[in-house]
């Protein structure tokens, strides 16, 4: 049987890198620029750049549309820094509108520009010891509802979320090698592979 | 587990920011060159004022670049140009939420000192600026800033590198809107990235004594077959077919400076050039892009200028 097929939003931004992660870990991958690439897929990707940039572009390729009914449709789905931006439920600094489908608020550029960029280390009960996080100009999340579990934190803040089969964080696991982010997200594709008939690939 | 696969379809970039590159700390790796990353596939516009920077933003620019004059008036202006007011770039950092680029003169390290300590989000070490060093550049390493550098070909790019650039773009010749440079440019940088294909030992020696850089950086290169750092372009980009020509020919975000705000209706200008650079390779885009976008800025014969009014020769 073939390797899972997971579409990475290839609007503007790093999806060049999340592509070669997720191909490391086994994935294949497809670019997704118009409503056509979204079908078939196993997995959806909103990688980092910037969000203003995607919003744009999704309202004039008539994607918005077809992306949100794919992210709805309960396929695994993996958003780095401005990818899970887009997905926060309210988005602060300045307010802009985005998928709602994370109960979480994000304060965009929350860490300060990018001379605060940087490695950290991150705090989680589910990530090896030792596991690190780039920021860049990443977003803050401010508040987390009930239904959305924080898998790791920074210095106390919430920045790896997972909902469901949504796994969003507000720093780059793609920068690195094998990153144990990416590797969650590649087991989240293939366990639903795995599942009878799952509703998901149904609606694609 | 992972599965050590083929992968289904080449990806443009072959290799991981954390593998090692030559003079740069891991550190560096992912925060400097990863935010240049953050930009790929996107266009950095030259803006003068906030409400330029606005319409950059609203029209999908990744960055904008804050400077008082775009280069077609620099060209026009004459005297020396320097730095900008602190109190224009901050205007637009405040006003904008995207990144904010600025420019400072080849050389001048106080200008750029200045500009980390406003926390500009990148510095464009820049030959557009009247150079104020003619035998130094920056020593980028010192900064925490990230640098971008024009070049003319792989040397130029890799005595960037070693100085610390995180991005290289072409030089092209800015301010004309004439793109010939800048192809130009591009063309001798990956002819020269391809002639490193399968050199032996000697070969890459030889070449680094040509390029006055280290071994291991032409070593890497050879390998890679491609630079360490995003490779973008800029210098004469006027047209959303001049966006995607530069993307075809292997640059993975495009600067455009006088070519929006010179022309004759910039929202829409801006717009179809980042729409262009997105569908680089979908000529049916490239059309529907740049039905009707109204009065180009007017460009220049490179060939009538006196070798005194080009800037790519600046700080080689």
């Amino acid at each position: 049987m073939s390797e899972p097929l997971v579409g990475v939003l290839a609007l503007q931004g790093d999806f060049d890198e999340h592509e070669v992660a997720l191909q490391a870990l086994g994935l294949r991958t497809r670019q997704i620029r118009r409503a056509a690439d979204l079908v078939g897929l196993r997995g959806i990707v909103l990688p980092g750049g910037e969000s203003t940039t995607m919003l744009r572009l999704l309202d004039v390729e008539g994607l918005w549309e077809p992306l949100g009914a794919a992210l709805r449709s309960g396929l695994p789905v993996f958003a780095t820094c401005a990818g899970m931006i887009l997905l926060a439920a309210r988005v602060e600094n300045p307010q802009q509108r985005s998928y709602a489908l994370l109960p979480i608020t994000v304060v965009r550029n929350g860490y300060g520009r990018q001379l605060h960029s940087g490695t950290f280390a991150l705090e989680s009960t589910v990530l090896p010891a030792g596991t690190t996080g780039t920021f860049i100009r990443a977003p803050r999340i401010t508040h987390v509802d009930g239904g959305c579990e924080v898998l790791a934190r920074r210095g106390g803040d919430p920045v790896l979320v997972q909902c469901g089969p949504i796994l969003a964080a507000c720093f780059h696991p793609e920068l690195a090698l094998r990153h144990p982010v990416c590797a969650r997200f590649a087991a989240m594709v293939r366990e639903q592979e795995a599942a009878p008939a799952p509703a998901a690939a149904m609606m694609a | 587990m992972a599965k050590k696969t083929a992968p289904a379809k080449k990806s443009k970039s072959t290799s991981k920011s954390s593998n090692a590159v030559p003079g740069f700390t891991a550190e560096e790796l992912v925060s400097k060159i990863g935010f240049c990353e953050q930009l790929k596939g996107g266009v950095i516009m030259d803006v003068i004022n906030v409400e330029q920077a606005k319409i950059a933003e609203a029209a999908g620019a990744c960055a904008v670049m804050a400077l008082e004059r775009v280069p077609a008036d620099i060209r026009k202006h004459g005297g020396v140009s320097r730095a900008s007011d602190p109190g224009m770039i901050a205007a637009i950092q405040k006003a904008v939420s995207i990144p904010v680029m600025a420019k400072v003169r080849i050389g001048h390290f106080v200008e750029a000192q200045m500009l980390e300590a406003m926390e500009v989000d990148c510095i464009d070490e820049s030959e557009v600026l009247t150079p104020a060093d003619e035998e130094f550049q920056i020593d980028k390493r010192g900064f925490k800033t990230p640098f971008v550098c024009g070049c003319r070909d792989l040397g130029e790019a890799l005595r960037r590198i070693h100085e610390g650039a995180a991005m290289i773009r072409t030089k092209g010749e800015a301010g004309t809107g004439n793109v010939v440079e800048a192809v130009r440019h591009m063309r001798a940088l990956m002819g020269g990235i391809k002639a490193l294909a399968g050199a032996n030992a000697k070969a890459i020696k030889e070449a680094a004594k040509a390029m006055r850089v280290p071994a291991d950086l032409v070593a890497w290169v050879a390998v890679n077959q491609k630079l360490p750092v995003p490779n973008f372009s800029a210098g004469g980009v006027a047209t959303p077919a001049d966006a995607a020509l530069m993307m075809q020919l292997g640059a993975e975000a495009v600067f455009v400076g006088s070519g929006i705000f010179k022309s004759g209706d910039p929202a829409v200008r801006a717009k179809a050039i980042v729409r262009a650079v997105t569908h680089y390779q979908d000529p049916k885009v490239l059309v529907e892009v740049s039905t009707g976008l109204g009065e180009p800025m007017v460009g220049i014969d490179i060939n009538t200028m006196a070798p005194s009014e080009r800037l790519a020769g600046r700080g080689v």
